[in-house]
């Protein structure tokens, strides 16, 4: 990835800049590091995305073909496992480094250090995460971490060598999210324009500050967890052994306090951006400003009181039960708020339907099912029937791919210009646009079916009656997967090159990134700008 | 413009297309139980099932009804508010006067009420009336996991079986045509009596499962070391089918549950040709068994229960799953010279199992009979030729 097109105009202060491999190790700029957080992700939605592929090939048709069950929980806990945080996680992280500073008029980040040290992390966990797999090729182990991505004990307790390689790399991808949220918020409140209030503050920052306090809140926890887990597996603890006085559930609780604000970790940032997109192609300001950011509080208030609705199967009490099926199903409320205002946005405006825009609209429908689906799955009694079946599995893909992965893509396309300087191939973002959308339904639709009807998640093989969605399934998911190819294209292409952005990229821009040129200088703003009004 | 709500468009023709698909699997005739229901919870068979079949059919309504009356307001939008069309953008960036805070607040209170009482209140019914497992309980079913096959005792007669996967292995590795049951069909089917409240109580011997039959309309975790219950009561005779739902290792997918409800005359001539069976395999384990005969019964339940990891050459699958052919325990020497047990023996591991592994402890699985001929079967074969045996008295001893 190519930015270096900043023009270096004479900083008396600042050593020449290293050229090569050690200009990107050593780099404290916000915008080389996210673009090394957006480029680690892309790398690392592929490895993911590769995973599961191979998962869909298995499960084409009834019966083991291509791999043993062991591999098969492999592969689907460390897809789970990359595409959360290697992936969703670093590209939302990559657009906070780059257009926080820009969007509040800061020169840089607030702590460029730490910003460095983070992302450098994230290559050695992601490594932890997947070289259990090289290790076996060798005979050292059995393979990656086969419990899923939640690591119930006491499954995790038996399991092999990957697991202790997961907690490791889930130690130190938590240390580089605290840092990166710890940054975030030093950045956020002090380094805004004179003038910008917090409540005038662009939906974006708000989204990002609010993630980054669920995460500083929340990544402990997990930290605690997996760490009782090691010492569980090592150490001749009991926390989650219930001979030696411990709960399995334990560490649901533990686990689920993290996991679920994880959900809104990894959208808020997604919700944060969608009114700039919307505002911008609609042509006309955002639609409650402060009714968006009460929003984005309150779903991170109640998404750290809801945890509970992960294991409702588990035997939780009466009372519990009904605590944690209200208290789910009062996060309808703020979500509709939201919903509310990216139509209301939309409404009476002079819309016209660019890459971003697609993506955005198509966010906002499939992210509607996702949400509805929620909303009954919220119901214990339902509940009983959906969990641990396809019908979960349908619904979080529809939360976190086309929720999170088609927001992240839609910032992609509104900002890459801004990045760059060059406009993408509007043409080919389209195409992208709709062979994604189609083939994620042909992929994900079935799978409420199957849920339905009875179909575990997580098994390798299946009965008879469930063949014919999972091949309808397995053919989506190879389109899918294939067209992200077109979106890597794209974006190659527009680093090269392409017809000149201009600052504000889009008519509809508004906002102080508009103000700055495309790519903006090195020092994003060398002079604070003041708000008025 | 050709964009008119893309996606929802692309959903109706995905789920039309896979219709398209069913439709023509059905007509070649896969005419399985559940065929008819694919697009639906599979035909419930008790009130609890009945009950979150109608609850899941009104939600699906309330929330089909939800997301039509929101995107075609949007799509409505999206085709008069375009600048193509030449729509003026208007200039509001909130609510102003009193209409427009009456539009705002609307929605809102509309999903107040569907929250908390079109859905709320149904769903607590629902919660108190599938909780309450005690309640004029007619019988118990308790329910134990083991990785990976069921457990199952009726406290009342004294009755306990374990019932494992018995489709064959050459179905699920494609040398043979699979069966109409592929997956879900086992060798000792859970046999209970037709409208009598059963109360189920579970538990795990190893990690956590999940005991789920779709038509029945429950499903809960077995947890190991922990008691969680459940309650069924069947309607209708008949097999009903379903699966482990909790990860829980490698063989996960092939640990089925099988229950035949059958009515209550029938059931009492099950139970009492299944204490039977019990009484015999008792009897078992006081005879002397010949060498010949612990060889052919400990080849058959080694297959059934200790082949899936051990593999059935008992080369194992290192280092998850430990090889037993020439094996230093399984070499090693069988009992102490007084006849009683040596710790991390071979008898040891079989009966005991071996914490923080896979290995479970057997004995609370399998009968005196079939431990004596598992151990003396893996002892002699896979050239162990070790040439001493095991008798079932003995095992029955060190229980």
């Amino acid at each position: 990835m190519n930015t270096a097109t900043h023009t270096l105009d004479g900083h008396g202060g600042h050593a020449p800049q290293p050229g090569g491999l050690l200009r990107w190790l050593t780099t404290t700029n916000h915008k080389d590091i996210g673009t090394m957080y957006l480029s680690f992700s892309l790398l690392m939605f592929f490895v993911g995305g590769a995973m599961i592929l191979a998962v869909r090939a298995e499960l084409f048709q009834p019966g083991l073909q291509l791999m043993k069950p062991e591999f098969f929980n492999q592969l689907i806990g460390v897809h789970a496992l990359v595409m959360i945080f290697a992936a969703l996680m670093p590209a939302a992280t990559g657009f906070a480094n780059w257009m926080i500073p820009l969007m509040i008029g800061a020169p840089d980040m607030a702590l460029p250090r730490l910003n460095n040290w983070g992302f450098w992390l994230l290559p050695p966990a992601a490594m932890l995460l997947t070289m259990p797999f090289i290790l076996a090729l060798f005979g050292i182990g059995d393979g990656a971490v086969a419990t899923g991505w939640t690591l119930y004990a006491p499954l995790s307790v038996q399991g092999g060598i990957g697991v202790d390689f997961a907690i490791f790399a889930i130690h130190i991808l938590g240390i580089s999210s605290i840092m990166g949220s710890i940054n975030i918020i030093a950045t956020i409140l002090n380094m805004r324009a004179p003038g910008m209030t917090l409540m005038k503050m662009p939906l974006f920052c708000w989204g990002w500050l609010v993630t980054a306090v669920l995460l500083i809140i929340t990544l402990p926890v997990l930290a605690g967890g997996v760490t009782m887990l090691l010492t569980d597996r090592h150490f001749g603890t009991h926390f989650f052994d219930a001979a030696g006085g411990g709960d399995p559930i334990l560490f649901q609780h533990l686990f689920w306090f993290f996991g679920h604000p994880e959900v809104y970790i990894l959208l808020l940032p997604v919700w944060g951006l969608m009114p700039h997109v919307l505002s911008t192609f609609s042509r006309k300001p955002v639609y409650g400003h402060t009714g968006q950011v009460w929003s984005f509080v309150a779903i991170g208030v109640l998404g750290l009181v809801v945890w509970g609705h992960h294991f409702m199967t588990a035997g939780l009490p009466v009372p519990a039960l009904l605590y944690f099926m209200y208290s789910t199903m009062s996060i309808s409320l703020p979500l509709a708020v939201l919903f509310f205002c990216w139509i209301a946005t939309m409404w009476r405006g002079a819309m016209s339907f660019e890459t971003p825009m697609l993506f955005a609209v198509g966010f906002i429908v499939l992210f509607g099912i996702a949400g509805l689906t929620g909303l009954v799955l919220a119901d214990v009694a339902a509940d009983a029937q959906y969990h641990h079946s396809y019908f979960v599995v349908a619904h979080f893909h529809y939360a976190l791919f086309a929720g999170g992965i088609m927001g992240v893509m839609t910032g992609v396309y509104y900002w890459l210009p801004k990045w760059t300087g060059h406009m993408y191939s509007e043409r080919l973002g389209k195409l992208h646009f709709w062979l994604t959308v189609i083939s994620f339904n042909f992929t994900f639709m079935p799978q409420f079916f199957l849920g339905l009807a009875g179909m575990p998640r997580r098994i390798p093989d299946y009965a008879l009656q469930f063949a014919e969605f999972n091949a309808i399934s397995t053919v989506g998911s190879f389109v899918l997967g294939l067209s992200q190819l077109l979106f890597a294209y794209n974006i190659w292409r527009c680093i090269k090159g392409g017809e000149k952005a201009s600052n504000g990229v889009w008519e509809g821009t508004r906002g102080l990134a508009g103000e700055l040129s495309s790519p903006p200088p090195h020092h994003s703003w060398e002079t604070q700008p003041v708000i008025k009004d | 413009m050709t964009i008119l709500n893309p996606s929802r468009r692309s959903t109706r023709s995905a789920s039309s297309l896979s219709r398209l698909a069913l439709g023509a699997g059905l007509a070649l005739g896969a005419a399985s139980a559940l065929a008819d229901y694919t697009w639906n919870f599979p035909k419930p068979v008790t009130p609890i099932g009945r009950d979150t079949l109608s609850m899941h059919n009104q939600f699906m309504v309330v929330i089909t009804i939800l997301f039509v009356v929101v995107f075609a307001i949007m799509l409505y939008s999206m085709i008069r508010h375009r600048k193509s069309v030449g729509a003026q953008p208007a200039g509001f960036s909130g609510p102003t006067g009193m209409l427009q805070w009456f539009w705002v607040l609307v929605p809102f209170a509309i999903l107040l009420f569907i929250d908390f009482v079109l859905m709320g209140i149904p769903a607590f019914h629902a919660v108190i009336e599938m909780e309450d497992t005690r309640t004029k309980a007619d019988m118990v079913l308790k329910v134990t996991g083991l990785q990976w096959k069921w457990k199952y005792e009726y406290p009342d007669s004294g009755i306990s079986f374990v019932s494992t996967l018995s489709t064959p292995r050459e179905q699920i590795e494609g040398q043979a045509a699979k069966g109409e049951n592929y997956l879900l069909e086992v060798d000792n089917e859970v046999v209970l009596p037709v409208g009598r409240k059963v109360r189920i109580l579970l538990t795990s011997t190893d990690v956590i499962h999940t005991w789920w039959v779709p038509q029945f309309g429950v499903k809960r975790d077995a947890i190991p070391g922990f008691l969680r219950e459940t309650w069924v009561r069947i309607e209708e005779p008949g097999v009903y089918r379903g699966q482990c739902a909790e990860l829980c290792g490698k063989d996960h997918g092939f640990m089925p549950v099988v229950v035949r409800a059958v009515p209550e005359p029938e059931y009492a001539a099950w139970v009492a040709g299944k204490k039977a069976e019990m009484a015999a395999a008792a009897a078992g384990s006081d005879k002397a068994w010949s060498k010949d005969e612990l060889m052919a019964a400990g080849k058959a339940a080694y297959e059934k229960n200790c082949a899936a990891c051990h593999q059935p050459e008992g080369q194992g699958i290192p280092p998850a799953f430990p090889a037993l052919a020439g094996s230093k325990i399984v070499t090693g020497p069988l009992l102490s010279p007084e006849g009683r047990l040596i710790p991390d023996s071979h008898v040891d591991r079989v009966l005991n199992g071996k914490a923080g592994t896979a290995m479970q402890a057997f004995k609370a699985t399998l009968s005196d009979a079939d431990l004596a001929a598992v151990i003396t079967y893996e002892r002699n074969a896979f050239g162990n030729n070790k040439g001493d045996m095991i008798q079932p008295a003995q095992v029955k001893a060190l229980r």
